[in-house]
C-alpha cells in the first residue's frame, strides 16, 4: 500500500491511462467540510498523473478568498493549500464569472491565479471531461 | 454529458446553476432525481426554466422519486420518465456524467 | 460497462446512499459491473456495524454488505474521512474495507463511468 497514492498499488490496468478529471467545488469553506475534504481528493489525484482541472462555482468561489484567518473559530485554515497545488502540477483552476459577479468579487480577491469562464465556456469544458467529481 | 440534479429548486440554487451552464451548450441530458423531481411540476415557477432548456437537452425525471412524493400526475409535458434501469442506461449512453451537488 | 460509484452522505439523513444503492443494483441486474463503491465525507457512516434501524425499515448498512457478498462489489471507506468520524476496523460492517483516497481516483481511471451521489 502506498501512502502517496492513497493505498493503491498502481497496477497495469491503470498505468498509462490519462483521463480528464474535473473537481467541481460549489460550497463555501468552513460552514461545511466539503471544501476541505474535496481538496484532499485533488491532492491525492496529483500522484496519478491525470489531467486535472478544478472548477469553483457558486459559493465555491469563496474557498479561494485571500486573508482567511481561522484562529477564532478554532478550525484549520486550509486556504494556503490552494497555493501549493501548483507544486503538484495542478494548475488548471477555473472560476465561474457569474458566480464571481453575483458576489461582488474579482480575481484580485483570490489567493491563486485562476481563469474566469462564462457559462458557455464552463459547459464546454465540462463536456470535455471523462470524470467529474463533486463534493 | 448527463447532468444529474437531486435538490429541490425551491431549496437551493443548484438547479439554476446547472440550467445556466447547460442552457449555454448544446446536447446532453438532464436527469432530475430525489427532491429535484419537484422541478418537473407543471404550473410551478420553474416550469418555464425547464422548458427553456428542453430545446438544448433532453429532460428526464426519476419516476420512483416522483411516485414516492405523490407528484406523478403533476408533471410538465415533455419531461420523460425513467426508472433506475433507465437511469443506468442514461449514464451508459452519455460519454460522461456530472452530479451537481 | 464498469460503473464506479461515490457516496458522499451517510445513511438515513440523505437519500443519496439509497439512490446510489438502487443505481448499483439496477446496473448489476442489467449485466453491468460495479467494481467499486467509494464512501467519502459522511458517506463513511454507511459502513458502521453499530447501526440499528427500526425493523420495518430498510437496513442500509446490511444492504450494502449483501451487495458486496452477492456481487463482489468492493466497498471502500476513506481512511481519513473514517478517522474523523469514528469509523475503525473495530466497528466496520461486513464487506467494507478502509483504504486511501487513491482507491477513488483509481476507480475513476479504471471504470467507464464514475457516478457521484451526495448532497
Amino acid at each position: 500500500m502506498s501512502e502517496t497514492t492513497g493505498g493503491v498499488e498502481f497496477d497495469e490496468d491503470s498505468a498509462g491511462v490519462v483521463k480528464k478529471f474535473m473537481f467541481v467545488n460549489r460550497k463555501a469553506p468552513y460552514g461545511t467540510v466539503y471544501a476541505l475534504e474535496g481538496l484532499e481528493v485533488v491532492l491525492i489525484s496529483a500522484a496519478f498523473d491525470q489531467d486535472v482541472s478544478m472548477v469553483f462555482m457558486d459559493d465555491g468561489v469563496y474557498e479561494l478568498i485571500k486573508g482567511q484567518h481561522t484562529k477564532s473559530i478554532n478550525v484549520k485554515n486550509f486556504s494556503p493549500t490552494y497555493r501549493a497545488l501548483e507544486g503538484y502540477d495542478i494548475e488548471k483552476l477555473y472560476v465561474d464569472k457569474e458566480s464571481m459577479d453575483m458576489r461582488g468579487l474579482t480575481v484580485d480577491n483570490l489567493i491563486v491565479p485562476v481563469e474566469v469562464l462564462t457559462a458557455a465556456e464552463m459547459g464546454e469544458l465540462m463536456d470535455q471531461q471523462d470524470v467529474v467529481i463533486s463534493f | 454529458m448527463l447532468h444529474i440534479v437531486n435538490k429541490s429548486p425551491f431549496e437551493n440554487s443548484t438547479l439554476d446553476s446547472c440550467l445556466r451552464v447547460i442552457g449555454a451548450t448544446k446536447g446532453g441530458a438532464l436527469l432530475l432525481t430525489e427532491d429535484a423531481v419537484y422541478a418537473a411540476t407543471k404550473g410551478s415557477a420553474v416550469e418555464a426554466k425547464i422548458k427553456a432548456v428542453s430545446g438544448n437537452v433532453l429532460v428526464y425525471a426519476l419516476w420512483p422519486d416522483l411516485e414516492a412524493r405523490g407528484m406523478q400526475d403533476m408533471c410538465i409535458d415533455g419531461v420523460k420518465f425513467v426508472d433506475y434501469g433507465g437511469f443506468v442506461d442514461l449514464v451508459a449512453e452519455h460519454n460522461s456524467v456530472q452530479s451537481w451537488l | 460497462m464498469k460503473f464506479g460509484i461515490m457516496v458522499n452522505e451517510g445513511p438515513y439523513t440523505h437519500q443519496a446512499t439509497d439512490t446510489a444503492y438502487m443505481f448499483a443494483k439496477a446496473a448489476l441486474e442489467k449485466g453491468h459491473e460495479v467494481p467499486r463503491v467509494f464512501f467519502y465525507h459522511d458517506g463513511v457512516n454507511n459502513s458502521s456495524s453499530l447501526t440499528d434501524p427500526p425493523q420495518d425499515d430498510r437496513n442500509i448498512v446490511n444492504r450494502w454488505s449483501k451487495l458486496a457478498e452477492d456481487h463482489g462489489v468492493d466497498l471502500v471507506v476513506c481512511v481519513a474521512a473514517a478517522m474523523r468520524r469514528g469509523i475503525t476496523e473495530g466497528n466496520l460492517a461486513a464487506g467494507f474495507r478502509i483504504s486511501g483516497l487513491g482507491q477513488l481516483v483509481e476507480a475513476g481511471i479504471q471504470a467507464d463511468r464514475l457516478v457521484v451521489f451526495g448532497d
